[in-house]
């Protein structure tokens, strides 16, 4: 009985999975070109499904390893600076300047475009770089990190004193990485015009399709013998490590597998928002994506998604509505839901569950006389 | 009687003609008493110029007031003839009251008795055009006698750096008299760069000779110019006497910024060892990291500003548009400057409340949870940050330091900041105060039990929610105090807090869990670790630049010297946990998490 009711579980899954894949790649842009939806909001939600990635990385991380890891903003903005490098080089000479190279290089005095600055022309060669530069940085550091078993609230620190010097580098206008502004101004991408209404709208289907396969693969990887290995981390390091497995390399492939996933979203992110600058990468902007995990359910992989895109959908409306006190609603409701709703959002129905059935059992009775009655 | 007179003052003349320029032992006023005396101008001329580099501000005065026709010479009843000076209003019968220009003593008659005279009756005491450009040659230089010598040292280092010739005479008298330290390093200083300006080669040999033994600062820029000059005119003599000076002034330098890096280094470490003690405390004790610690500094850095506020003129703030008024007592003098000594208890106890508060309503919850307590205390800190931006206002407010820790000292040309002084010591004595309460109180046996063996504690009746809300309103207050300090060094803000967090946050990860002695090493290291890169990036910077792939990377970091200081600590502290990775100081246990 067991084994049907979680096949038929599995099932149903498979079904909802599919159709909110089907809502978000076929059903909303369809409906975006028929004008139904606007590309307002075509746009935020686009920048969600961003985050939803951002957010699937912190989960792989902290939901499913136990590793609290605060320098995922940095990967995020990482993968959306080498993105955003083949975006500024798209611009061409049509910058203010009308000069062949960025803008803020020009400001800066160069004349020439830097070394480093060439190959990302090609955006293949960006597109690698997503993956290879964030993956290397959490190679080296979570090396060292993982190697000298730094762990809990001391990795926390760690990955969030990374953040905090990426950023502090992304600051200096000499990186020339554009400084404070950060790259924007962004004209095409692939040859395409991003004026062009039908330009988001394939960005949005690229986001959405990149966050579904993320999502089964995480997924996937929930089921087999390493996503045991990973949560047995999670639970029992020690128990893991007396087991005989290698905990570090584990907890050193989720790291990396992590690092590239934010880096992807972030590249996804910057051609949808139009800007990528250092505000992105703080230690801040971390922990908020930490928020929408909690809030949403750790170690669910829907509820990174549920989470990210409920908490921001409250901050656009929030930052309007009421902006002086959205960093207090988003404090408090960070504190209620440590406090009181550990496995969020998605954990609702199960503990709403109980109450439920004790509103039905004095009302089951009731209906039944009634229906004896109807009977009679 | 007039031909007497005339005698007695052609012999006077004649004999301060020949003492004209063997006057050391006078008073420059006692010179200007003469000068006043003398018969004719041309000697009364010389005299004056004697006073050059020697007149005081009071003689300066004198001389104004001679300018404008305010000194007399009264003449007594025994024919003495005293310069004086009519001071005050005139009263009903035209007299004013006078002083003698000799000493600046009250005129009095042979009793004792003041004397008060009327102008007519006085010999006025006249000048002409030469006489008029002596004294102003007496007062342009007024400043090389004043009284105060940062006042002499500024004038005389003004003289120096103007290389005008013509000023050598002053410097060299002003050097004879000289009794200042630091203002015969100026002098000796000014001369030697005067002289560099000669056309001889010889004095300007003499002048490095003499640059090379001051070996200050400022002459670097001359030194420098004088060896290029040298080095084009190909004279080997010169050359390696500049290079000499220079040399010695480069050394100087060096130990100027090596001994000034120190110094900034322990305040640095210092401040950070305030913040981050409190942070080692509840750490240590409760395995939570804080992220409200920020905001606690932030909670005491504002009670010191509402504290010089109700000091001074009040406070009017509006927190969520309800207007509230802080009335002040406007006190004035050292009433006022003692608001920093009545606002470091208060700022301790504010931020104590606030952490008890939060350790009541959050914390308690969450001692089996620590990441989860971090995420927590996360969401306070956003809370309460907004909460002081409403209050205070998003900008930075102004809190002016006491007058007792605004000035500094400057010691071989190393500065000493008062407010960093006060730091350092206070550190000391907050580490002491710490200690002595971990060791010799019975909090602090608990505190100590608690750390140790949370769950034995509990079982020998000691009452841990009891100790740990009294450890974090401990920890909180320190946060606060440190608050307290940085409003007197830094801007005082809504995100104060988050501009140290990560570098406490660090000391605490190196100097290990609840380690009083660990942190203090961490603290001071990881300040002086940051000064020190600081202050010698460029050359760190050329070592660098020979590292493969992102040796040009790093020479371009190292442009920004703060920046780098901070990666290289993170760089340096990751390192350091490979080799110990729980910190300096390891609390040993049995116990596996």
């Amino acid at each position: 009985m067991n084994d049907s009711s979680s096949s038929s579980r599995a099932r149903l899954e498979i079904i909802a999975i599919a159709v909110i894949a089907t809502l978000l790649i076929v059903v909303i842009p369809v409906l975006n070109a028929q004008g139904v939806i606007s590309n307002f909001h075509l746009n935020l939600w686009g920048k969600y499904l961003c985050y939803a990635l951002l957010a699937i990385s912190v989960d792989l991380l902290w939901g499913h390893t136990g590793l609290l890891s605060l320098g995922q903003a940095l990967f995020f903005a990482l993968g959306g600076y080498m993105h955003g490098m083949y975006l500024m080089r798209m611009i061409g000479d049509l910058g203010q300047h009308k000069q062949p190279i960025p803008d803020f290089l020009v400001f800066l005095g160069w004349t020439k475009l830097p070394a480093f600055w060439e190959p990302f022309d090609s955006f293949g060669f960006a597109l690698a770089m997503v993956f290879v530069l964030p993956g290397i940085v959490a190679l080296i550091f979570g090396f060292l990190a993982f190697r000298s078993r730094i762990k809990g609230v001391y990795f926390s620190i760690l990955t969030q004193a990374l953040t905090y010097a990426g950023a502090l580098i992304f600051f200096r206008n000499n990186t020339l990485m554009g400084g404070n502004n950060g790259f924007t101004d962004f004209k095409f991408i692939l040859g395409f015009d991003f004026r062009d209404p039908a330009t988001p709208r394939w960005l949005f289907i690229a986001t959405a399709v990149t966050l579904l396969l993320v999502f089964l693969g995480c997924r996937w990887l929930h089921t087999t013998k390493f996503g045991l290995v990973q949560r047995a981390v999670r639970d029992g390091e020690n128990r893991v490590l007396f087991s005989g497995y290698a905990s570090a390399h584990y907890k050193l492939f989720v790291f990396v597998l992590a690092a590239i996933i934010a880096a992807v979203g972030g590249a996804l992110y910057v051609p949808q928002v139009g800007i990528i600058n250092p505000s992105e990468m703080t230690p801040d902007k971390s922990l908020e994506a930490v928020v929408w995990v909690a809030v949403g359910g750790r170690a669910t992989l829907i509820g990174p998604i549920i989470g990210a895109i409920s908490v921001n959908a409250l901050k656009s409306w929030a930052t309007r509505a009421i902006p002086d006190l959205w960093l207090v609603l988003l404090g408090g409701l960070f504190i209620l839901v440590v406090l009181f709703l550990p496995g969020g959002l998605v954990s609702l129905p199960k503990r709403l569950a109980p109450l439920w059935q004790k509103f039905r059992r004095p009302s089951a009775p009731a209906a039944e006389s009634a229906g004896k009655a109807a009977k009679q | 009687m007039k031909f007497l007179l005339r005698l007695f003052c052609a012999l006077a003349c004649s004999l301060t003609l020949s003492h004209a320029f063997a006057a050391e032992d006078e008073t420059p006023r006692q010179t200007l008493a003469r000068a006043i005396l003398a018969e004719n101008a041309a000697t009364k001329r010389t005299i004056l110029g004697s006073l050059v580099g020697r007149a005081d501000e009071e003689v300066g005065e004198l001389l104004v007031a001679w300018r404008q026709d305010a000194l007399f010479i009264y003449t007594t009843p025994d024919n003495t003839r005293i310069p004086v000076r009519l001071i005050g209003p005139a009263d009903a019968a035209g007299t004013h009251a006078a002083v003698r220009v000799i000493d600046g003593e009250p005129l009095t008659d042979a009793a004792g008795a003041p004397l008060r005279l009327d102008k007519g009756d006085l010999e006025s005491v006249d000048h002409n055009a030469n006489l008029r450009r002596a004294m102003k040659a007496v007062l342009d230089l007024i400043d090389l006698g004043a009284a105060l010598p940062a006042k002499r040292i500024q004038a005389i280092k003004t003289i120096g750096q103007s290389q005008d010739a013509e000023k050598l005479p002053a410097i060299q008298a002003r050097l004879e008299i000289e009794t200042d330290k630091n203002a015969i390093v100026a002098l000796r200083e000014a001369r030697a760069l005067i002289m560099l300006k000669s056309a001889k080669d010889e004095d300007r040999l003499e002048a490095l000779r003499e640059l090379k033994e001051v070996h200050t600062l400022s002459s670097t820029d001359f030194i420098k110019g004088a060896l290029s000059d040298a080095q084009r005119r190909n004279h080997t003599q010169l050359t390696n006497a500049a290079r000499a000076a220079l040399n010695a002034v480069d050394l100087h330098r060096a130990k100027v910024d090596f001994f000034g890096t120190l110094f900034r280094s322990l305040s640095l470490g210092s401040i950070l060892l305030i913040v981050a003690l409190g942070l080692a405390i509840t750490f240590g004790l409760m395995g939570v990291i804080n992220m409200a610690h920020g905001e606690m500094i932030a909670i005491g850095a504002y009670t010191t500003y509402v504290v010089q506020n109700i000091f001074g003129s009040g406070l009017a703030l509006s927190p969520f548009g309800i207007s509230l008024s802080l009335p002040g007592i406007n006190s004035s003098g050292w009433v006022y400057q003692s608001y920093f000594i009545v606002a470091l208890p208060l700022s301790f106890l504010c931020a104590a409340f606030v952490g008890i508060l939060l350790e009541r309503s959050v914390i308690q919850f969450l001692y089996r949870r620590p990441l989860e307590s971090l995420l927590a205390t996360w969401g306070v800190s956003l809370i309460l940050q907004q909460i002081l931006r409403l209050t205070f206002g998003a900008n930075n407010v102004q809190v002016s330091s006491p007058i007792y820790l605004s000035g500094n000292w400057t010691v071989n040309d190393i500065l000493f900041g008062w407010n960093r002084v006060f730091v350092i010591c206070f550190a000391g004595l907050i580490v002491f105060g710490v200690y002595l309460v971990l060791t010799r109180t019975s909090l602090g046996l608990l505190i100590r039990a608690v750390m140790q063996n949370r769950g034995m504690a509990a079982c020998m009746g000691v009452r841990t929610t009891r100790v740990n809300m009294l450890t974090f309103g401990l920890g909180s207050g320190l946060a606060g105090l440190a608050g307290a300090f940085l409003s007197q060094i830094g801007n005082v803000g809504p995100s104060l807090g988050q501009s140290y967090i990560v570098d406490s946050f660090m000391v605490v990860v190196v100097g290990g869990v609840g380690n009083l002695v660990g942190t203090v090493i961490s603290g001071l290291g990881i300040g002086s670790l940051d000064q020190f890169i600081q202050q010698y990036s460029p050359a760190l910077a050329s070592a660098f630049a020979t590292v493969p792939f992102v040796g040009g990377f790093l020479q371009n970091l190292a442009q920004d010297s703060a920046v780098f200081g901070k990666i290289l600590v993170l760089c340096g502290i990751i390192l350091f946990l490979q080799w110990r990775p729980a910190g300096l100081f390891v609390t040993r246990t049995r116990s596996l998490d």
